[in-house]
């Protein structure tokens, strides 16, 4: 066969498969409703908006609870979780006993590999020892793992959706790394003590807090900065040469039995990692208005914050020896000379008042809960809201969320899913029990998105197109395959209480409750055609693009051919082959459709 | 990119009537791709934990060597078992290195000692997230020096006019590392043979339509192109590739990896950076000498690494491999005959182009005023030299001090 007689098969083909594709418009949306006030979308939309935005997705009857009470109410009930009786995620809670203990307790209790196999002191290791050190890992891993399952299933059970929305916002603005070091044993009393007791509160004692945790400390290593030689030091009263040692230039050598192993031996100076992403990351942002000589002074006042007993996980200390004690200007506010803590603190006010800062806070809020490029308008009275009410986040919220912008149609799903937001959201659609072991945060993870693992201190992207790309949707229609399959625990398609209902009902009806379930009850006319039809898709579907115009060929040979040489992660739910047929099959699209991939 | 599309897709057609696939690779499929596919191809890979530089590139020259480290030292070059493998009557491999010992000999394989990062930092965390963000020091670099390569090349005009790959970009791992973190398009898989749909019947069918119909978004647009992706992967069908030329890959993870890579390098799919990581290196304790913990490391991954370049033969005259660890270890060995965080480390760099049978870099001396800190191997190469040079001699990018930003490479290696 010659070239041309190729592309004469390959037109001819393309020819039959390529009847002309309908209009690719969404469905026409229902009759708007009257509300209360004017505002761009439709009732129904407001109910799913506020569902997919104050909440991580509709679950079962939650469309008609919220009606029910009415959104507005339903949006100041969401602003009082203290108020939400929320026995579902103190279950949770009770479930992990990690999470309620100190960084201290978990260091002892669930000690690093390492130091139990310093410990043996044997050049030979005995199958005993290996074996102990084997559970030893494990035990440790529990740290992390316990946090991560934690997480997924608070955002799926508890009834304080909003706060768990925030507390998620939060902890990723002020974003820790578990893999450095011992910071695993920190994370828990940081989520814990930190982030969620003010995560709705003020913006200044939110700061104070991360500023203090010995997560933050660590993380940014604000814990082993100290003066620069040559500069004023505190007097230290009668007791001064120990406040000179405590500065650290004389620790030895650290034991084999240390519990931390990678923490470095003293402190070597000033040190600005803090300082720097105080100002760009956690409060000015970086075009904030701030210069070099502003990291270097911040970085001085807080010299001195640091650690008790870093190795075996003490907490915050203010350490006058380590701290630069002479005149500073930060932001053009004068620090002045001989102070100690204060120093700190009032960066902290300063950075809290300044008008960058209520900017930069407003912007992300409005990015997180309305759209990627939020309206200038909008910011504009968040941070209005924030200068008035001295960083009152739960007012800035509201500001937010009760606003025109926020219930605009193009606000409506407008937002695309992070892997942790599709994992909980298809869980909550599918009303499932909540997780109680790693696989759905394993499931994020593979979908890119390592729960407290994210390794730079910018956090996990706030817009949707850092997510997306073609390994990423991959991961996407696999996960969505595996949940319809039923290889997440406590996420059964037969746990979704209209499935007993309909899974005798005509495919179109299915369609209909599918649809109405997983995807807010709008898909275009091309999804709705593809979930309804049996078979050949492709050649009854063919678009404009003619790369679509191929004949179904039978996969499974192909796969035969791939077949892996190395054996499979079988505890992988999105390596395995997921075949699906009748209701399960249509929930499965609907999960894997680029329409779930929005909120 | 219309046509590349229409002749990709009418390939696929073909092949479901039962048409000779080897034809269509001659053709059709084949001159999409081998513009792309045979250019050059940079393989990096990174030992997570801090590889002890000193025991897996020997300085058996230096007698403080063996003064620091009584019990772990790896002995003189010597006619038995468990003695350095000379190089250059200064240097010697460690014995687990034995696999890259003939690269060594053909000129392929030109070690790095004395190399790393000038931040003094000695977290695990820090110092891979200054090696692979390429700014040591600067925690808030949004993305790696490889992505921000692949970011570079995509804009010239040279570049757009050959076929764009998915395939360009691949990671055999299950996430992004930081390495490549950034706006270029970057494949992470765990292996190939996870990189495909996991419907049965005509499911995937059905997915397909789902992203080639409805609004044109950016969800649309990737979703589109990731079935083109599993498609071309699926017709070059890596996986039917068999190591040549007698290499053996170790059967570990990472081995098996680089088979992996080295099936996506034969088939063509315009592989133009790889990267893979293996972990283990972290040798506090009881790290052994000659034998032992770290020897093991050293065996599996000199045996990936001899396997991938026997099995790529002269294929590695386009393919240059960059190896990496955060830093060295501690010039003295501790009380548990182990070594703690150090310094400086090793590189190699090997392949058809390396300017190898030479050990780089200035040697700074282990006598105690020579160690970094009174205690570890100084450093007279920053890393950001070599990874330049690698990507200005071998990658050919005209300016490579734009991916290193607030670098100035001072002499050039010579390494390629």
């Amino acid at each position: 066969m010659t070239v041309p007689s190729v592309l004469v098969v390959l037109t001819a083909l393309i020819g039959l498969g390529c009847a002309p594709a309908g209009s690719s418009a969404v469905g026409s949306p229902p009759e708007p409703a009257i509300t209360v006030e004017a505002r761009e979308q439709t009732a129904d939309q407001q109910v799913r908006h506020v569902l997919s935005r104050l909440a991580f997705g509709a679950r079962p009857g939650d469309v008609e609870r919220v009606r029910a009470i009415g959104v507005d109410r339903w949006i100041a009930m969401q602003l009082q979780p203290a108020r939400i009786r929320d026995t579902a995620a103190e279950r949770i809670v009770r479930a992990l006993p990690t999470l309620a203990q100190s960084s201290r307790e978990l260091l002892e209790q669930y000690p690093p590999p390492q130091v139990v196999r310093a410990q043996m002191r044997r050049s030979e290791m005995s199958r005993e020892d290996s074996l102990q050190l084997r559970r030893t890992a494990q035990q440790s891993r529990r740290v992390l793992a316990e946090m991560q399952i934690a997480k997924v299933a608070r955002a799926v059970a508890s009834e304080r959706q909003l706060e768990e929305v925030v507390v998620d916002f939060w902890a990723n603005h002020f974003t820790v790394f578990a893999g450095k070091g011992p910071e695993r044993y920190f994370i828990a009393a940081y989520e814990r003590e930190a982030i969620r007791p003010h995560a709705l509160g003020k913006f200044r004692e939110l700061l104070g807090a991360v500023a203090k945790s010995p997560a933050m400390l660590f993380y940014l290593d604000n814990w082993q900065s100290s003066v620069e030689e040559g500069r004023p030091r505190l007097d230290c009263g009668p007791r001064a040469a120990s406040c000179e040692q405590r500065a650290g230039r004389r620790r030895s050598v650290r034991s084999s039995q240390s519990a931390v192993r990678s923490l470095p031996n003293r402190p070597r100076g000033l040190n600005e990692n803090y300082a720097r992403e105080l100002l760009e990351l956690h409060t000015l942002g970086v075009d904030g208005g701030y210069t070099q000589q502003d990291i270097i002074n911040v970085a001085r006042a807080f010299t001195g914050w640091t650690l008790e007993q870093p190795r075996r996980s003490g907490g915050f200390i203010f350490r006058p020896g380590m701290h630069d004690a002479g005149e500073k200007a930060v932001l053009g506010k004068r620090l002045s000379a001989g102070r100690g803590i204060e120093d700190g603190e009032q960066v902290l006010d300063i950075l809290t008042a300044h008008p960058s800062t209520a900017r930069f806070i407003a912007t992300k809020l409005a990015r997180r809960f309305v759209s990627d490029d939020p309206p200038a308008s909008l910011v504009d009275r968040a941070a209005e809201t924030f200068r008035r009410t001295d960083g009152d986040i739960r007012e800035v919220v509201r500001t937010i969320v009760t606003s025109q912008e926020f219930f605009a149609s193009s606000a409506y799903r407008a937002k695309v899913k992070s892997p942790f937001e599709l994992v909980v959201s298809a869980l909550r659609a599918m009303n499932a029990t909540p997780d109680m072991t790693p696989r759905s945060a394993q499931v994020v993870a593979r979908l890119g998105q390592p729960l407290f693992l994210h390794q730079a201190p910018n956090g996990w992207p706030e817009r949707g197109d850092a997510w997306i790309n073609t390994g990423a949707i991959l991961n996407r229609i696999n996960f969505g395959l595996a949940m319809a399959g039923g290889a997440i625990p406590g996420a059964h398609p037969e746990r979704w209480p209209r499935y007993a209902e309909i899974t005798s009902a005509a495919r179109a009806n299915q369609v209909d409750a599918v649809i109405s379930g997983f995807l807010g009850g709008e898909a275009s006319v091309e999804t709705r055609g593809i979930l309804e039809r049996g078979e050949n898709p492709l050649a009854a579907n063919c678009e404009l693009r003619a790369a679509s115009c191929e004949l179904p060929r039978d996969t499974a040979v192909i796969e035969e051919d791939m077949a892996p040489a190395a054996a499979r992660n079988r505890r992988d739910p999105l390596s395995r082959p997921v075949h699906l047929s009748g209701l399960n099959e249509i929930i499965g699209l609907a999960l894997g459709a680029p329409e779930f991939q929005r909120r | 990119m219309q046509r590349r599309v229409f002749l990709r897709s009418g390939a696929f057609a073909l092949v479901t009537l039962g048409l000779n696939p080897s034809f269509l690779r001659r053709t059709a499929f084949a001159t999409e791709l081998r513009g792309a596919a045979r250019g050059k191809i940079l393989i990096v890979l990174f030992q997570r934990g801090a590889a002890d530089a000193l025991n897996m590139v020997v300085p058996h020259g230096d007698a403080d060597y063996y003064a620091l480290r009584p019990t772990i030292a790896i002995p003189r070059p010597a006619a038995r078992a468990g003695a350095a493998l000379d190089l250059d009557g200064f240097f010697g491999l460690h014995p687990a290195l034995a696999p890259m010992r003939p690269l060594w000999e053909r000129g392929m394989l030109a070690p790095i000692h004395a190399v790393g990062s000038p931040s003094a930092t000695r977290s695990h965390f820090d110092a891979q997230d200054y090696m692979e963000s390429g700014t040591p020091d600067v925690k808030n670099t949004p993305d790696g020096w490889l992505n921000r390569y692949l970011a570079a090349r995509g804009t010239c005009a040279e570049c757009e006019a050959k076929a764009p790959t998915p395939f360009r970009a691949v990671t055999m791992t299950e996430q992004t590392p930081r390495i490549l973190a950034g706006p270029a398009p970057v494949i992470a898989m765990s292996s190939l043979d996870d990189f495909t749909i996991r419907a049965t019947g005509s499911d995937a069918e059905r997915l397909e339509a789902l992203y080639r119909t409805g609004r044109a978004d950016i969800i649309h647009g990737a979703g589109a192109e990731t079935f083109d992706a599993v498609k071309m992967l699926r017709a070059a069908n890596p996986r039917r590739y068999q190591p040549e030329h007698g290499a053996e890959y170790p059967r570990s993870q990472f081995g098996q990896r680089l088979l992996q890579i080295a099936q996506l390098i034969k088939a063509d799919v315009g592989l133009e950076i790889a990267f893979a990581d293996v972990g283990g290196w972290d040798t506090h304790v009881n790290q052994g000498g000659a034998t032992g913990q770290l020897a093991n490391r050293l065996g599996d991954f000199a045996g990936a690494v001899a396997a991938l370049t026997t099995d790529l033969g002269d294929r590695m005259g386009d393919v240059v491999i960059l190896t990496m660890t955060e830093f060295g270890r501690m010039a003295r060995q501790n009380g548990n005959g182990g070594t703690d965080h150090g310094h400086a480390g090793a590189m190699f760099v090997l392949g058809g182009s390396v300017k190898g049978g030479k050990v780089y870099g200035r040697w700074p001396g282990l006598a105690r005023e020579q160690l970094y800190e009174g205690r570890d191997l100084a450093l007279t190469t920053d890393f950001r030299s070599v990874f330049g040079e690698v990507v200005r001699s071998h990658l050919g990018i005209g300016s490579p001090s734009a991916l290193f930003p607030g670098f100035a490479a001072s002499d050039r290696l010579g390494v390629l």
